[in-house]
């Protein structure tokens, strides 16, 4: 069955950002929402499990600048400083919203937040989810659909070859019953999170899905971004988390909480041989294993018991996993160090700059789409509380772009020929993987080839996180083998279209990962983008290595930094 | 990471189905039975983020740690009362252990 929805604007992914941009755009304008969400947007995404801290806030005796500045650092140059401006701006705004809709902030005895060194704020961030998706059914405009997965945007081209067309609406299909949906939208945000589950991960066995990043955030906006000829950014930013072995729960609570230091094997501090930004702290831990060092381990056999106990409760906030690992063991942090690992390599924009190229307004190089959260790219440490200002403002662009739009020429666009067409070949596709005859392969050993490919030549665990050209040029032709295989692949039901989709989705972000890879001759950032050819850093490469699909062919394009003070924007 | 569910609690109500950020959850029908059981279809595709135990109105779903990443058997499990969650860990020895974290008080951390 093909369900038809029309609306005034679509928001794909109810996560973060989706649920926050609904929200607003209930309070600033009449506008039908509709938002389409794969899982349910009560607990969907990065927030299921809860989140420790406010990662993001501009603290007493501070300026926005202060962040633009430390985010810039962190990525070493390689951010769009007006983003990160416009960001921070709003950064204390939306906490206060946050906290007005229900989120627990500690407040000292005169009222102020309590600080966590001098950009996070502390709270209770366990139900900080079913806060924001209440907010966005508090919006009488928003029509919730649980349990859709978008595939595919809906572009009108006006058939000239070097405009983008403009995107009215999406495809996608009922995870559960397998209808079909074609939604006509005046304007469309994407909001579908990063990726992950492009590598080998860190259990590739029955725990697989004990990863950081959320297993479910399959870089869809990405692959429909791509498709649809939207621009790319600094993609070979990858994001690799520090983080506790095996349950993959967050190091920065003790780190930053109780104070622990990076300690080797032999008891050594070694943090400050290689330095602090994010990156570092991570080659750092790699380095000492490759050296003979490791296991690495955050130094909490100091803590009081006091302390443990609070740590118990602050994991139970977010990675419960650590905490039962803690009392089952039988020995918590106080009696144990606690062993830190690197992560599989992530594309995520909310922790780097990798995501769509955006202007300040948050559109994309496709008219009448918008991005937010992790999905856009530029404007890196933007977590919970960037995902949300990034949010308020596509919702501000959405309303304006509205309002210079007649009603009456959108229905010319939604009538257009060759989108019918264009629709119509995208469910014919999701009946022919219903239609296939089951055959060799199962998604889930492409994506294990997938995975060991991009482990193995593309910088993964393996070899700690590093990779040469040659590497990569082999990881490009097997990958390149795995997408024919796709097309064989059998949905026996609706989950199984779902997981189909999802490969397709990797395998494209993949490819254009490692083009990515390929094209920045340097290493910037340690284990990030760590290529052996080119081992140091060099000024030839203080510019935006951006992307965008081409007959189906990567085409890479190299952008000059935007200037601190200017602001840049589209020229279409 | 997963879940395991109990059959003899499960009522068939849904909930853990409806909000999984998977879609990992099915309700299974009962032979002569007009309830609905909860099956978890790929127990390595859980995340762990206990969603699903958050949700059920009957306790039936516990929380294991996987052998690959140091379980040894212990379960966890989830009650709210009031304003506090209740985490509650049974070890292999029937023993248990309990925390219980006031949901309007913040992290220390
Ligand atoms: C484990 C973890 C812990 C974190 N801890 C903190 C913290 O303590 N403090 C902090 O400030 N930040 C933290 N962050 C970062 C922060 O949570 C994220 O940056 C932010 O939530 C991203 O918001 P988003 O809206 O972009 O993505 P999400 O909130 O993940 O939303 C994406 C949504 O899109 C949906 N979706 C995906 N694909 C499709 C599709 N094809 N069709 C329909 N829907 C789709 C997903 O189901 C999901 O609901 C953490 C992140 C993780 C993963
Ligand atoms: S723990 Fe989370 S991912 Fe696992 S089954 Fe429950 S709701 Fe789904
Ligand atoms: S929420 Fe609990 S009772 Fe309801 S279906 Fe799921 S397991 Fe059964």
């Amino acid at each position: 069955m093909v369900i038809k929805i029309a609306t005034d604007v679509l928001i794909i992914g109810g996560g973060t950002a989706g649920c926050f941009a609904a929200h607003i755009l209930g309070k600033i304008s009449d506008y039908k929402v509709f938002i389409a969400e794969k899982a349910n947007i009560q607990r969907s995404g990065c927030l299921a499990a809860g989140v420790n801290a406010l990662n993001a806030y501009i603290t007493e005796g501070h300026e926005p600048q202060f962040y633009v500045d430390y985010a810039k650092k962190d990525a070493d140059g390689i951010v769009r400083d007006d983003l990160l401006l416009s960001m921070s701006k709003r950064l204390n705004h939306v906490t206060d919203i946050l906290e007005k809709l229900g989120l627990v902030i500690l407040k000292d005895q005169n009222g102020k937040y309590v600080t966590r060194g001098n950009r996070n704020i502390k709270i209770n961030g366990e139900n900080i989810k079913p806060i924001l998706a209440k907010a966005a059914r508090d919006n009488p405009n928003v029509t919730v659909q649980n349990h859709l997965n978008i595939t595919d945007l809906k572009i009108v081209s006006d058939g000239s070859e070097h405009q983008t067309g403009q995107a009215v609406g999406a495809v996608g299909f009922d995870v559960n019953s397998g209808d079909y949906f074609d939604i006509d939208a005046r304007v469309v945000l994407i909001a579908t999170g990063g990726a992950s589950g492009l590598y080998r991960p860190n259990n590739p066995g029955f725990s697989r899905h004990k990863m950081w990043y959320s297993p479910f955030n399959t870089g869809a906006g990405f692959a429909m971004g791509l498709r649809a000829g939207a621009e790319m950014t600094t993609f070979e930013m990858r994001f690799i988390a520090l983080r506790c072995k095996d349950t993959i729960a967050p190091t920065g609570t003790i780190a930053q909480g109780v104070g622990a230091k990076q300690v080797n094997s032999l008891g050594e501090i070694y943090e400050h041989l290689y330095g602090l930004t994010t990156s570092q702290r991570l080659y750092g831990t790699v380095s000492e294993n490759k050296a003979g060092r490791g296991p690495c381990y955050l130094k909490t056999d100091t803590i009081s018991e006091e302390q443990e106990s609070d740590l118990y409760k602050a994991y139970l906030n977010m990675a419960p996993s650590q905490t039962l690992k803690w009392l089952e063991k039988g020995t918590g942090p106080k009696q144990e160090n606690v062993e830190i690992e690197g992560t599989e390599p992530y594309i995520v924009g909310g922790h780097t700059a990798s995501g769509y190229w955006i202007d300040d307004h948050r559109a994309t190089t496709v008219k009448g789409l918008y991005a937010a959260g992790d999905v856009a790219g530029g404007c890196p440490q933007k977590y919970v509380t960037g995902a949300l200002a990034e949010a308020e403002i596509s919702a501000e662009s959405i309303v304006s772009f509205l309002k210079q739009q007649k009603q009456s020429e959108f229905s010319s666009l939604w009538n257009d020929e060759n989108l019918k067409a264009g629709t119509e070949k995208i469910l014919k596709e999701y009946e022919k993987f219903s239609a296939n005859e089951e055959g060799l392969f199962s998604v889930e050993s492409l994506e294990e080839a997938m995975q060991k490919i991009m482990d193995q030549y593309a910088g993964g665990i393996c070899t700690g996180y590093s990779f040469n050209s040659y590497g990569l040029s082999l990881a490009k032709q097997k990958i390149a083998t795995l997408e024919p295989l796709l097309g064989s692949l059998k949905a026996k039901d609706a989950d199984d279209l779902l997981h189909i989709y999802e490969l397709k989705e990797r395998l494209l972000v993949c490819r254009v990962l490692i083009a990515h890879l390929e094209a920045r001759h340097e290493t910037r950032w340690h284990c990030f983008a760590e290529n052996t050819d080119y081992p140091q850093k060099s000024k030839d490469w203080e510019c935006y290595v951006n992307s965008k699909l081409e007959n189906n062919e990567v085409k890479i394009i190299i952008r000059d930094l935007v200037k601190p003070g200017e602001v840049y924007e589209h020229t279409y | 990471m997963s879940i395991h569910i109990d059959r003899n609690l499960c009522i068939g109500c849904g909930r853990c189905s409806e909000v999984c950020p998977g879609n990992l959850i099915k309700q299974q029908p009962q032979p002569g039975d007009r309830h609905t059981k909860a099956e978890i279809k790929c127990p390595q595709d859980c995340w762990g983020c206990t969603s699903c135990l958050k949700e059920c109105p009957r306790h039936a779903i516990k929380f294991f740690l996987g052998a690959d990443v140091g379980g040894r058997g212990s379960i966890l499990s989830y009650q709210k009362k009031g304003s506090s969650s209740i985490w509650r860990v049974k070890g292999t020895d029937g023993t248990f252990q309990e925390i219980t974290v006031n949901t309007k008080e913040a992290n220390k951390y």
